[in-house]
């Protein structure tokens, strides 16, 4: 058999049929996220001498200073606060929304449920966080407002430029990336095992604990994990709507590379982060698991 | 096919003129059932018919337009389906995925009074009974549509339930595992004494286990007796049709000095009784029924022991164990089925050729001609 041979069974087979259609995304994603990752890791080992100057000695002195500064740790905990905080508020309203989407709207209207759920995506996310600087401002919609029916003397302060402000926004804005995920497990659930619950003599709200829930599980683990990776990490909400006082890590890593010059330190809190988070999704993923008794994967018909 | 008799106890379940509509469709009309306790009761129809509906109506997953619902004499009106004596074993069983075989037969007895122990005791036992003894640690979706089936019967038979109430509960199994099931089913409500009242469109199926069948077209009971009755005596022919096979000739009825005599496409004249008429002498034109085993086809040198008819044979399927022929009776256009079982020596006849049917007047059941 030639090599032209070879090469066109396997192009034919199943493998390569698959190979051929992951290629191109998995040519993407080496090129703009592998690299990348691999390069700020090497770069957090190193030194900079200059504008554009490394020392590529190997040292852990970025690692030994972003763990030590307590500048750093501030940061990295009030991040971990936010999109803990955001994540929380996040899917614990998420769920009730998907829950009367799935439950409580009849089959032929879900769609338009979702595709109105979609609606706050038709603008872009800059506009969106500039909204919220209209809505939560000093003289903003909502303080005008509260002043005019007189519930306050003066405007709110705390509600701009803070974390307050972050948390809100960021809310906001993965409110439906939570939405869906836990949508799409409460759909898959045979409605025919809420009846068996009924039938083995639960009320509903035990059907809801013991049957709904866990097996929405895997939907919440989703919808978590959706919503705090993506903001711990976010910096333009904050730069916009934070203040000084609501800076999280990510502002600073971005400092450290444009600003103090310092990429492999900015490398460096990147890499931590990560790790940070890797963790926390890898407990979670765990837990929702656990929930659904280890049945989060191809469920027999 | 069995047929047992089983004198059966008290009203358990009494139906009063049950209406109900989905929208503009009448699902029930006019339901009145009493099903005793200790009774194996089927409700067996066509697809669409409304038997689902019907066992979630007394489940209490269906509210209805009018009528009344009443389990042990109580009025069941507004009564929710975790209140009801009732238990259900789904169509599709609805084991519980996220639990395992043990948690879900357990699933019942949160409530009851029993201590943990007891209630994994409980819960062992009905595993046991249902044949999966040491399955209760397997998780639920590693089981196969035979296990799930028997999971679903121990879940429901552990709470002791007065009425279980099974939907198809094995359309989804292949033959053998079917046959093996209904007599464990038989089996198993004999030694509980719980009256079960089973959904099936299987006609064969309903026979075979229960001690009653209701007969539902489009929402409506078009008759409810024992499979011997319902068997050998259709009150219609479509009930006629739908329980096995039976064949029609059309046919005129004249009363004569006090007896009815039927003049009979194919076979002559012959007196009949009320009897045979489940729904009344129909006088003129009628349509007589007949069982293809209550025929046979007569050999060399055998004779009949009541009446013969001239045929043809039209059509000869073999199965084996027996032979089906489709004979064509003089002066009839439509073939009848008659089947005859391969004893011994006697061998099969040949297509085309002439034969002598046996017939005997009291196999006749007679119908009115429109219904
Ligand atoms: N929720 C519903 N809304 C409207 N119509 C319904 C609903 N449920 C059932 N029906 C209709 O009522 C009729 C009876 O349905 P049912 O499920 O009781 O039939 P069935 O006898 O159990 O049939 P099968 O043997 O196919 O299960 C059907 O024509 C069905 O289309
Ligand atoms: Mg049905």
């Amino acid at each position: 058999m030639t090599f032209g041979d070879k090469m066109r069974r396997f192009f034919r087979s199943e493998q390569g049929v698959g190979m051929m259609l992951v290629s191109p995304t998995a040519l993407y994603a080496l090129l703009l996220l592998a690299v990348p990752l691999v390069a700020i890791f090497v770069i957090s080992f190193w030194t900079q001498t200059g504008v554009r100057d490394f020392d590529t000695t190997f040292t852990l002195a970025n690692y030994k200073e972003a763990l030590t500064d307590p500048l750093y740790r501030q940061l990295m905990l009030r991040s971990l606060m936010v999109s803990g905080l955001v994540t929380l508020i996040t899917v614990v309203l998420a769920f009730p929304i998907a829950y009367f989407v799935s439950f409580g709207v009849k089959p032929e209207h879900k769609s338009l449920w979702i595709f109105l759920i979609t609606i706050p995506f038709w603008t872009s996310y800059l506009i969106r966080v500039f909204l919220w600087k209209v809505i939560l401002g000093y003289n903003g919609v909502l303080n005008s407002g509260l002043l005019a029916v007189g519930a306050i003397d003066e405007p709110l302060s705390f509600i701009l430029y803070n974390v307050n402000a972050v948390i809100i926004t960021l809310a906001h804005a993965y409110a439906p990336f939570a939405i869906l995920p836990i949508f799409v497990a409460l759909e898959k659930i045979d409605r025919s095992l809420l009846e068996a619950s009924r039938d083995l003599g639960e009320s509903r709200t035990m059907t809801f604990l013991r049957v709904t829930l866990p097996l929405a599980a895997p939907g919440v683990v989703a919808a978590v994990l959706i919503v705090f990776i993506p903001t711990i990490g976010d910096y333009v909400t904050p730069r916009l709507v934070g203040g000084p006082g609501g800076l999280m890590i990510a502002n600073m890593i971005q400092t450290q590379f444009l600003r103090l010059n310092n990429a492999p330190l900015g490398a460096t809190l990147a890499v931590l982060a990560m790790l940070i988070v890797a963790v926390i999704a890898i407990v979670f993923m765990l837990l929702g698991n656990k929930a659904a008794g280890g049945n989060t994967g191809g469920r027999r018909k | 096919m069995t047929i047992k008799k089983k004198p059966s106890g008290p009203a358990l379940i009494t139906l009063q003129k049950v209406e109900k509509h989905y929208g503009d469709y009448h699902a029930l009309r006019d339901i009145n059932l009493e099903i005793g306790q200790g009774e194996f009761f089927s409700l067996l129809g066509p697809s669409g018919c409304g038997k689902t509906t019907l066992l979630r109506t007394i489940a209490g997953f269906e509210d209805y337009d009018s009528g009344y619902v009443m389990i042990s004499s109580k009025d069941m009106r507004g009564v929710p389906a975790n209140k009801r004596p009732t238990n259900m074993v789904f169509q599709s069983y609805a084991i519980f995925p996220h639990l395992t075989v043990l948690q879900n037969v357990a699933f019942g007895l949160r409530k009851s009074a029993m201590s943990k122990a007891e209630k994994t005791k409980a819960a062992e036992d009905a595993l046991e009974m249902v044949g999966l003894k040491g399955y209760g640690h397997r998780a639920a979706h590693a089981l196969s549509g035979g296990q799930r089936q028997r999971v679903a019967l121990a879940r429901a038979l552990v709470l002791k339930p007065k009425v279980l109430l099974l939907d198809e509960p094995l359309s989804a199994l292949d033959r053998k595992m079917r046959e093996q099931m209904q007599v464990e089913l038989i089996k198993l409500q004999r030694e509980v004494g719980i009256t079960f009242i089973l959904v099936t469109h299987d006609q064969e199926e309903a026979l075979v286990m229960s001690d009653r069948i209701a007969v539902m077209f489009e929402g409506e009971i078009v008759q409810c007796d024992d499979p011997e009755v319902l068997y050998r005596k259709p009150k219609s022919k479509r009930v006629a049709d739908f329980i096995g096979v039976m064949n029609f000739l059309p046919a005129t009825v004249r009363e004569e000095g006090g007896k009815y005599i039927a003049s009979v496409a194919g076979l002559g004249e012959t007196e009949i009784t009320g009897e045979q008429c489940p729904a009344g002498v129909p006088l003129g034109e009628a349509t007589v029924g007949f069982r293809p085993e209550t025929l046979t086809l007569l050999y060399e040198g055998q004779t009949a022991t009541h009446r013969e008819a001239p045929a043809t044979i039209e059509e000869v399927v073999y199965y084996g164990d027996m032979t089906y022929y489709d004979v064509k009776f003089e002066g009839v256009d439509k073939p009848v089925r008659i089947s005859m079982r391969n004893i011994f020596g006697r061998d099969v006849l040949d297509v085309g050729a002439p034969a002598r049917v046996s017939w005997s007047p009291g196999a006749l059941v007679v119908f009115g001609a429109g219904e």
